[in-house]
């Protein structure tokens, strides 16, 4: 019998894009639920499914995925819920060690370390997951929500974190980034970037954080060089809690009244977000400011561009030193953009986003104590017409690969 | 007839006695398919697993240092396939052949807990934990983990975790490929590794520069080898280039010899609480204000280190790490 070849060409096409026999385990919170959890995480295959049903699963130990191409998916981050809140070991509640995975419609609750990890996982998305420390800001809280460390390809899509003591949502040394839609509230960090490239963090709303979105780089790390990363549309409004971070953390040295803050990258872009009611500063442009002992790191900022961006009611009550007498001293408001002037000043398209001040620190690791402030007007980028468009608007593609998005749809 | 017949079944038996039986032969098949074994004496590791008496074939081994686990006493053993052999690599690893499978039970109370193994399959390592029932017949495969009830070393009641298949590889892996942690000949004792050499299960034996001291002679050794030791075999499974905590900077490893990646004026990066409200890893002369220090000191999660496998303190390793960093010139 002759198979006609449009059926083989089918019947292939099929085969290349469901992975053979792919299923879905299902795992139901109650008794026992540690054990058969973390069981159906370890005998699926690439392709299945690991769904948890409604419920509240009271679980005692951190749990691992190490299987790629697996989707764990729950009833929605209201009905389903990994309650920690007994746990007694791991350093958090979900670590997520293979590539391709998705994690989505699920919360993780109260872990004693940080809330959910992937390490080394490439191109894995987080959707609508939800990490909360349900007793509000404390410095017992585990230290990040969402964790995605050393990873190319990194999609966290319309989560919600609240009350991590460290950030809510944190990216590290990894490439390729999108974090968009999210909502972090009750954090040190709203959504921390670091030592990472290639990132788009849009479309977020971070409130009620000391700080709402932090793009940092730092020494002595086996990645370092972050930079060209895009920070657009993104509501980043009342970031006026206490800094609750453990002391020895880069966040604990993060003023409260923090809106969007740059630290030792290349290239960063802050663009279109509604930057509102932050008293310390809605924008902050520094150095690194610890001594460091490593030929390879850059410590200043590089090629920083602030473009029409909405500001309003920041810099009203400063943690800085001198607050008041500054406050009134700029007339009521410290001016927008604070830069440490150490390296390259950030430069502004116009408007409010030029307005700025600067610490005249007289070298990078000096500390507050030796600043000399002046106001300051911040300059077009450089380029060939006018300012307009330039080298340091030119830049590399930002944000995850656009194939991760099949996996972030209700 | 039949009488005649039980006769010679017994004239059989003794004939069998008189001479030398041969070894019972380790299943090597069990350890190179594909499944997974579902109790520890399919493999026939052992003569008597109660008594933990391994057939001749699988060779018990020491450590000079060990990891710590909850002070459970640690059996060691390798096996190497007949006719095979382990390949020396420096001061380092072995290198086991396929087929290979390191064992390692451990014991609390004069009770046999768990016995974990590491197989060496075609496709790469497999490590599984089996957990022994409570009449010390059978060890069965324990795949998800389990906490269980028990006494501690210093008699305080110990919930003792059995790690899943997940958390094995969580300190067993290299860039994300389950590898063995030991034994590595740096911590292993020259006459052993003569004796193995000798008895043809290993190519050569190894040189090697600088060994980490015996733990019981700790107190007579250098305090920084006697502390480098216990930190490359108790963190540096994780703490290394390759390895679980890569993204840390912080390496622990016995031949590492920066001193930023040793922890020293090091500020930790994603400690979160573990940093206890201190600035440095190590703060040489000041073990109280170092961060190491203060997460060996914890047992709390989130701030403990080791994370896996400890629910007690070590009180000898707090000691050997506190003395080389308190004699650490500031």
């Amino acid at each position: 019998m002759r198979i006609p070849t449009a059926i083989i060409a089918a019947v292939s096409a099929l085969a290349l894009t469901a992975p053979a026999r792919a299923k879905t385990i299902q795992v139901a919170a109650g008794e026992g639920a540690q054990g058969r959890l973390q069981e159906a995480l370890i005998v699926a295959q690439p392709g299945d499914v690991v769904e948890l049903a409604a419920g509240r699963f009271a679980l005692t130990d951190g749990l691992s995925l190490d299987v790629n191409g697996v989707t764990v998916r729950g009833a929605g981050m209201e009905g389903t819920v990994l309650d920690f809140s007994g746990q007694q070991g791991a350093g958090e509640g979900l670590l997520v060690t293979s590539d391709d995975v998705t994690l989505r419609d699920f919360a993780v609750e109260n872990t004693k370390g940080d809330g959910i990890k992937s390490k080394g996982a490439d191109n894995v998305v987080y959707y609508r997951i939800r990490v909360t420390w349900t007793g509000g800001p404390k410095e017992t809280n585990g230290a990040y929500g969402i964790y995605p460390v050393a990873s190319t390809g990194v999609l966290v899509d319309g989560c919600k974190v609240s009350g991590a003591s460290d950030a809510g949502i944190y990216v590290g040394q990894s490439k390729a980034i999108t974090v968009r839609y999210n909502m972090v509230e009750n954090s040190v960090a709203g959504i921390e970037i670091e030592n990472s490239r290639d990132a788009l963090v849009t479309g977020n709303l971070v409130t009620r954080n000391t700080g709402g979105i932090l793009i940092f780089d730092l020494p002595n790390l086996p990645v370092m060089g972050g930079g060209n990363t895009v920070i657009s549309d993104n509501l980043v409004v009342a970031n006026d809690t206490p800094n609750f971070a453990p002391k020895g953390n880069i966040v604990a040295g993060v003023r409260r009244g923090t809106g969007v803050m740059v630290m030792a990258n290349d290239g960063v872009r802050i663009s279109g977000n509604q930057i509102h009611g932050n008293p310390t500063a809605a924008i902050m442009v520094v150095s690194y400011p610890n001594k460091f002992d490593d030929p390879r790191y850059q410590p200043s900022p590089r090629n920083i561009v602030i473009m029409v961006n909405s500001l309003d009611r920041n810099g009203t009550d400063p943690q800085v030193p001198g607050g008041a007498q500054l406050v009134a001293a700029f007339g009521g408001a410290l001016p927008p953009v604070l830069w440490d002037g150490v390296g390259t000043a950030p430069r502004a398209v116009g408007g409010a986003d030029t307005t700025a001040w600067s610490l005249n620190l007289p070298a990078q690791g000096t500390g507050f104590e030796t600043a000399k402030p002046t106001p300051l007007v911040l300059l077009r980028p450089l380029g060939p017409t006018h300012g307009m468009p330039s080298d340091a608007l030119r830049r590399a593609p930002v944000g995850a690969p656009a194939a991760l998005d099949a996996r972030a749809q209700p | 007839m039949r009488l005649l017949a039980a006769a010679l079944l017994l004239l059989g038996g003794a004939v069998a006695v008189s001479a030398t039986p041969p070894p019972p032969p380790v299943h090597d098949w069990k350890i190179t398919g594909s499944e997974y074994p579902q109790v520890l004496s399919e493999y026939g590791f052992f003569v008597s697993a109660a008594g933990q008496i391994p057939v001749p074939t699988v060779t018990p081994y020491r450590l000079n240092t060990p990891l710590w686990s909850d002070g459970a006493e640690k059996l060691r053993f390798v096996y190497i396939p007949v006719g095979q052999q382990a390949k020396a690599q420096g001061d380092g690893l072995l290198d086991l052949p396929v087929g290979a499978a390191l064992i390692k039970t451990f014991k609390l109370g004069g009770k046999l807990i768990e016995t974990r193994v590491l197989l060496h399959r075609a496709e790469g390592w497999v490590a599984l934990p089996y957990v022994w029932d409570a009449g010390q017949h059978e060890a069965r495969l324990t795949l998800g983990g389990k906490r269980i009830a028990l006494a501690g070393p210093d008699g305080k009641p110990l919930s003792y975790a059995v790690p899943n298949k997940n958390q094995c590889k969580e300190c067993h892996g290299v860039s994300g490929a389950v590898t063995p942690i030991g034994p590595k000949a740096y911590n292993l004792a020259p006459a052993w590794l003569a004796a193995l050499q000798k008895a043809g299960k290993l190519d050569r034996v190894p040189t090697v520069a600088k060994r980490i001291p015996l733990w019981e002679h700790r107190t007579h050794a250098d305090a920084a080898l006697a502390a480098r030791g216990y930190l490359d075999v108790n963190c540096a499974h994780c703490h290394n280039p390759n390895g679980a905590a890569s993204n840390s900077g912080l390496y622990l490893g016995w031949l590492e010899s920066d001193p930023i990646k040793l922890g020293i004026g090091k500020r930790p990066v994603a400690a979160g609480r573990g940093s206890g409200n201190l600035e440095f890893d190590v703060v040489p002369g000041d073990p109280a204000h170092s961060i190491l220090y203060y997460r060996m000191a914890s047992l709390e999660g989130g701030i403990a280190m080791p994370e896996l496998g400890r629910a007690a303190l070590d009180p000898d390793g707090m000691a050997a790490v506190q003395k080389w960093i308190g004699e650490m010139r500031r």
